[in-house]
């Protein structure tokens, strides 16, 4: 395993984000008044302005919204090329994450793309990747 | 009859220090030369001098990227300011002239002094890029949360992923892209401060190093140390100054979709949106009553989605706008990044985009001036998750 990269903080707001793939989970913020889902987590829903919120599962499904293929190493002993992307969850127009791609080669990915949901775990944090869909049997 | 105080405001007076890599001069020296320059420039004395701004201030992190607070500034030139103000939660790194424009109009300030000044180059080593998001071990906190645990470090990533979603939506091809870089550098030949000044072949920009698909080494901007200072004056005080007041006539500071560099609602464009749309609703100008644009280019992207957003052409359209670059060279139908843009003229990150609109408005452009005696410049500057623009009108 390669040196983890830098890992967040974690707190009372933004623990059950970086701690749900301990079971397997994406998780994120949602409002259980008006349904909204709200990442980065807030204290009030930014639809409804309710106070009403609770971490609740998605499927983990995303398509490719956009990626860049990462030549230039940033840091010293940086292993590169790397896939950097924005995912979009189909629970919500609009609801995306900055990842990395995993288990695809950079001259393979597509924008549009179906992607799943696949952790790494580096101390107390489980950062969620994501990983093209297995073609399903024809 | 809606009022638009900024209209109140006019740019009397600018100043340029050296601009360079491996300068003998601290950045507070450099503030200091462009700040006198300008006030000469202006024909104003420093006593004249009652308000002091600029974005982000002083004590960023990030080294070289804001060396210099206004007291420094403040105290160094012996000003008596009646009104002051910096910070970096405002609508780019031109709000110090946006904010000075209400300043004026309120009554706080005659005359503001807003600065821009880095030291990037001379901050930065062979394993610690100024411009780089890195923490130095640690843990990560606040947005930057989400962004660097996947090595998502630079704003050379974030942006080339808005460039690639313009790529995938609309066809936009690295051969349209390369003419923001081209026509930067072939206007660098003619300013004598820009860093790059030697010519770039289309061959050169395609066979470049890669950073970040789609952009190579001159999709992205050169660090560099310099300063850059633009005098704000009363109106009505500025017609008795030494030159033609550039009036303010309408800024843009909105930010309405959500501050994030992946929950953007449009992810081919940004603030910038936004902002342009308060601006051109403030005026009776319209986008084909521009006679030069400088637009900002930290990434060559982003001079693509402010001409859009501005509405130079269509959301979508500016790969076909800007493609063999006859429409945006200096003799073109809408010249831009006049003195090389900060490709190739230098990170002075934001204000020299300004000076250089005045430059143009005020015919000093020497060998890179715009025919036709130009009487409206539109700036636009930042990208991403901030961006602020305003539009001069020589009187």
């Amino acid at each position: 395993m390669a040196t983890p990269p830098p890992l967040p903080h974690l707190d009372d707001e933004n623990r059950f984000f970086w701690t749900a793939g301990a079971e397997g989970a994406l998780r994120f913020l949602r409002c259980l008044d008006c349904r909204h889902y709200l990442h980065p987590p807030r204290p009030r829903c930014p639809s409804c302005r309710g106070e009403n919120l609770t971490p609740e599962s998605v499927s983990g499904r995303a398509t490719l919204a956009s990626f860049t293929v990462n030549h230039q190493p940033w840091v010293p002993g940086m292993e590169v090329p790397f896939v950097v992307a924005i995912v979009e969850l189909p629970e919500q127009v609009g609801l995306r994450l900055t990842t990395n791609l995993v288990e695809c080669a950079p001259e393979a990915v597509r924008i549009g793309m179906a992607l799943e949901v696949v952790f790494g775990h580096y101390e107390d944090v489980w950062l969620p990747y994501f990983r093209p869909v297995a073609q399903e049997g024809t | 009859m809606t009022r638009f105080p900024e209209k109140e405001a006019a740019i009397t007076g600018i100043g340029l220090s050296d601009v360079g890599r491996g300068l003998e001069r601290t950045g507070l020296q450099l503030t200091l030369d462009a700040a006198l320059e300008a006030i000469e420039d202006a024909g104003l004395r420093p006593e004249d001098i009652d308000g002091l701004a600029s974005w982000p201030g002083a004590n960023l992190p990030s080294p070289g990227i804001s060396p210099v607070g206004l007291m420094e500034v403040k105290e160094s030139l012996g000003l008596e300011l009646d009104w002051f103000t910096a910070g970096t939660e405002a609508p780019a790194q031109i709000s110090s002239v946006i904010n000075a424009s209400a300043a004026i109009a309120a009554g706080f300030a005659r005359h503001v002094l807003c600065f821009r000044t880095v030291t990037e180059a001379s901050s930065q080593t062979r394993s610690r890029r100024a411009s780089v998001q890195s923490p130095s071990g640690g843990r990560v906190r606040g947005e930057m949360q989400y962004q660097i645990p996947f090595k998502a470090f630079s704003a050379a990533q974030w942006v080339a992923m808005f460039a690639q979603r313009h790529f995938h939506e609309f066809g936009t091809t690295k051969e349209q892209l390369a003419q923001v870089a081209l026509n930067a550098r072939k206007n660098a030949a003619h300013n004598p401060k820009a860093i790059f000044r030697e010519p770039l072949s289309m061959e050169d920009y395609l066979g470049a190093r890669v950073i970040s698909t789609p952009f190579g080494l001159f999709d992205c901007d050169v660090p560099c140390d310099g300063s850059t200072v633009v005098i704000v004056s009363r109106a009505d005080l500025a017609r008795d100054l030494r030159k033609p007041p550039l009036r303010i006539e309408a800024v843009g500071s909105a930010v309405h979709g959500r501050y994030s560099w992946d929950q953007f609602d449009d992810l081919t464009s940004m603030a910038a949106r936004d902002a342009a749309a308060m601006m051109w609703a403030r005026t009776e100008l319209r986008p084909s009553d521009v006679d030069v644009a400088e637009l900002y280019d930290g990434f060559s992207f982003l001079t693509l989605a402010w001409l859009e957003a501005m509405g130079f052409c269509g959301r979508g359209e500016a790969g076909p706008f800007v493609e063999g670059g006859a429409r945006i060279a200096l003799d073109g139908e809408l010249p831009l990044a006049t003195q090389g843009g900060q490709l190739s003229g230098g990170r002075l990150h934001g204000l020299g985009f300004l000076h250089e609109a005045c430059v143009q408005l005020w015919g000093e452009g020497g060998h890179r001036q715009v025919a036709g005696d130009p009487s409206v410049a539109a700036v636009g500057v930042g990208g991403g998750p901030v961006a602020g623009c305003l539009l001069l009108r020589r009187d």
